[in-house]
């Protein structure tokens, strides 16, 4: 995802002259292109993520629509007050780029594993939070991004990510895409465990289960209306993510059925442990062991529809 | 020259009765924060800072970032004096409904380039603002007011380094040294010296002043940029709760507002009607 995002980048600054890329002294071959083609609209501020935040903000504030960019927690949690002062209140023209959303810098260790950066993001006051589902998704999100108002926070896989779209979808911040039909059950995800949600309901029909797979994309603005949808037309909802059970997908969906008329709905939510990683391993062994394995995914909704059985009855 | 300093006198003056009327009035703290930079915003305002209230968001005005954020009175007095919004503003400091916050706020507030409140914050954003404007060509200069105990935060020197590798001759660091900070003396509490040397250390192009003479006050922001390619950093030593002499020096002014008697014997000192 970072190459796509990257090559997407050099595309836009080639058209739009007030992009600038900011990093935190991380990016090793992978934004020197950037840097080559647009010495003055690069900087690498050295390890200084509050002052990389900071400057950025001073950059938009002077016209310039900014990226910054680094890995897992650094250019969120490490410069938070950044971000929420600067960056949101000023609703300055920051870009904050994440590599490394989730578990994918797996046996790194638990300080680069980006676990609770959708849910402290999602927080902000003005803040968009993306996170692209494949390396389709994150040409699009950036172009998409590099063109909408305001602060935004894009959630990045790192590099290698199997690509879920076979033909480019239409994209839009706040509108979900609809992966794969199904009349069943609705599996929500967001970020690069699309994958293994899309590969979960391929399983479920040879079980005669029929997944509908929504890549949600845009965490926020939420597209409330395919949630409301999800309800209306299939028995149940799955939000399947690469982050804290607290705070994220799944806590978005909830928060906007709270607020829907749709009668009631079940819903089950798959994500991360409130706890640190005691395992030591590689990303997909770290899924793997947190039931976000396409086996984990697939048999918790096995389960859980079957668990559904003939007591379903939603009100219209 | 003698017209000048009458002219940042008064002004200063202006700006003292202001902060200890909405202090007062919103029994808010800070004021001996405020009347520490009095004297520099009154020279920055009156002849130093290409501004136009006419025009606040000029394309080639100077910026000038409060980062001691909690001074904001001051800078709300100076710029209502200098007309970039009715004197009337400043009844509605800290009041509920009000326009003017507590610490400074750039929303719907002509004038105030950035908000801030949390310290530390100011100069990374100056020196965004700064090498903007290098790399655009433009003329403009940032200044950036700071606080002593801001100099403790790490995020002030993440800034501090940066401004001269990118050789920001356009920014200027005013460090408000009034040796108080929030719970005690800046020597007690974690000491800043050698202050200058650590300015310069970073490769700032440093002045000392004492930040309440006009005459050095003037003399160093007419000098900006110091040295060519090198960010300036004026340490201006001031005293917290300068011009009225119950708050001078005094860590209790940080928090304390004036009441009904504090309140006019302040003003008889300073010498303004009431």
């Amino acid at each position: 995802m970072r190459t796509a995002f990257i090559q997407t980048l050099i595309e836009c600054a080639r058209a739009d002259g007030r992009i600038w890329l900011l990093v935190g002294d991380l990016g090793y071959s992978v934004v020197e292109p950037f840097r080559q083609e647009f010495p003055d609209r690069f900087i690498n501020v050295g390890v200084a993520e509050q002052n990389m935040t900071g400057i950025a903000t001073g950059l938009a504030l002077s016209g310039k629509v900014v990226f910054t960019y680094s890995i897992a927690n650094f250019p969120t949690l490490r410069c938070l007050e950044q971000v929420r002062n600067d960056v949101c209140y000023h609703n300055a023209n920051v870009k904050i780029v994440a590599v490394g959303g989730g578990l994918a810098y797996g046996a790194q260790g638990m300080t680069h594993h980006a676990t609770e950066d959708l849910a402290i993001m999602r927080t902000m006051p003005n803040m968009t939070v993306v996170a692209p589902g494949d390396p389709i998704e994150a040409v699009l999100a950036t172009r998409a991004i590099a063109k909408w108002p305001g602060p935004c926070y894009l959630r990045l896989g790192k590099a290698g990510e199997p690509i879920v779209h076979e033909t480019s979808p239409d994209f839009q911040i706040g509108k979900a895409i609809v992966v794969r039909e199904g009349s069943d059950v609705t599996l929500i995800a967001t970020g690069g465990i699309l994958y293994n949600t899309v590969q979960a309901a391929e399983r479920l029909a040879q079980q005669g289960i029929q997944a509908k797979v929504l890549s949600m994309h845009t965490l926020k603005p939420l597209d409330t209306e395919a949630v409301l949808a999800a309800v209306q037309q299939t028995k149940a909802i799955i939000t399947v993510e690469e982050h804290s059970i607290i705070g994220g997908l799944g806590s978005a969906v909830v928060e906007a059925l709270t607020v829907l008329d749709c009668g009631g709905a079940s819903l089950k939510m798959l994500g991360l442990p409130d706890a640190f990683c005691k395992e030591i391993g590689g990303q997909e062994y770290l899924k793997h062991i947190n039931g976000l394995s396409v086996e984990g995914i697939c048999d918790v909704v096995s389960h859980f529809y079957k668990s559904l059985g003939a007591k379903i009855c939603r009100s219209s | 020259m003698n017209e000048r300093y009458n002219s940042n006198k008064s002004l200063a003056l202006q700006i003292r009765r202001h902060v200890l009327y909405m202090t007062h009035r919103a029994n808010a703290s800070h004021v001996g924060s405020c009347l520490s930079i009095a004297d520099l915003l009154a020279a920055l305002y009156d002849g130093v800072l290409h501004v136009d209230p006419a025009r606040p968001d000029w394309a080639d005005r100077d910026r000038f970032i409060l980062s001691k954020g909690h001074g904001c009175a001051a800078v709300y007095a100076v710029l209502a004096e200098q007309g970039f919004f009715p004197k009337e503003w400043l009844e509605t400091y800290c009041q509920d409904g009000g326009k003017l916050a507590g610490h400074i706020t750039s929303h719907g507030i002509p004038g105030v380039e950035v908000s801030t409140g949390s310290l530390g914050h100011g100069l990374a954003i100056g020196c965004g603002m700064a090498i903007a404007g290098k790399r655009d060509g433009q003329d403009y200069r940032v200044f950036v007011l700071l606080s002593d105990g801001e100099c403790d935060e790490g995020s002030t020197w993440e800034a501090a380094l940066f401004a001269p590798h990118h050789h920001l001759d356009n920014l200027i660091a005013i460090v408000d040294y009034n040796k108080i900070q929030s719970f005690g003396t800046v020597k007690e509490v974690l000491d800043l010296e050698p202050l200058a040397g650590k300015w310069r250390a970073f490769g700032w192009a440093v002045q000392e002043i004492n930040g309440h003479d006009f005459g050095q006050i003037d003399d160093a922001l007419k000098r900006v940029p110091f040295k060519i390619a090198q960010p300036s950093c004026i340490i201006a030593h001031t005293i917290k709760g300068k011009g009225v002499s119950f708050m001078e020096n005094q860590l209790a002014w940080h928090y304390k507002s004036p009441d009904d008697e504090q309140l006019r014997q302040a003003l008889a000192e300073l010498g303004v009607s009431e």
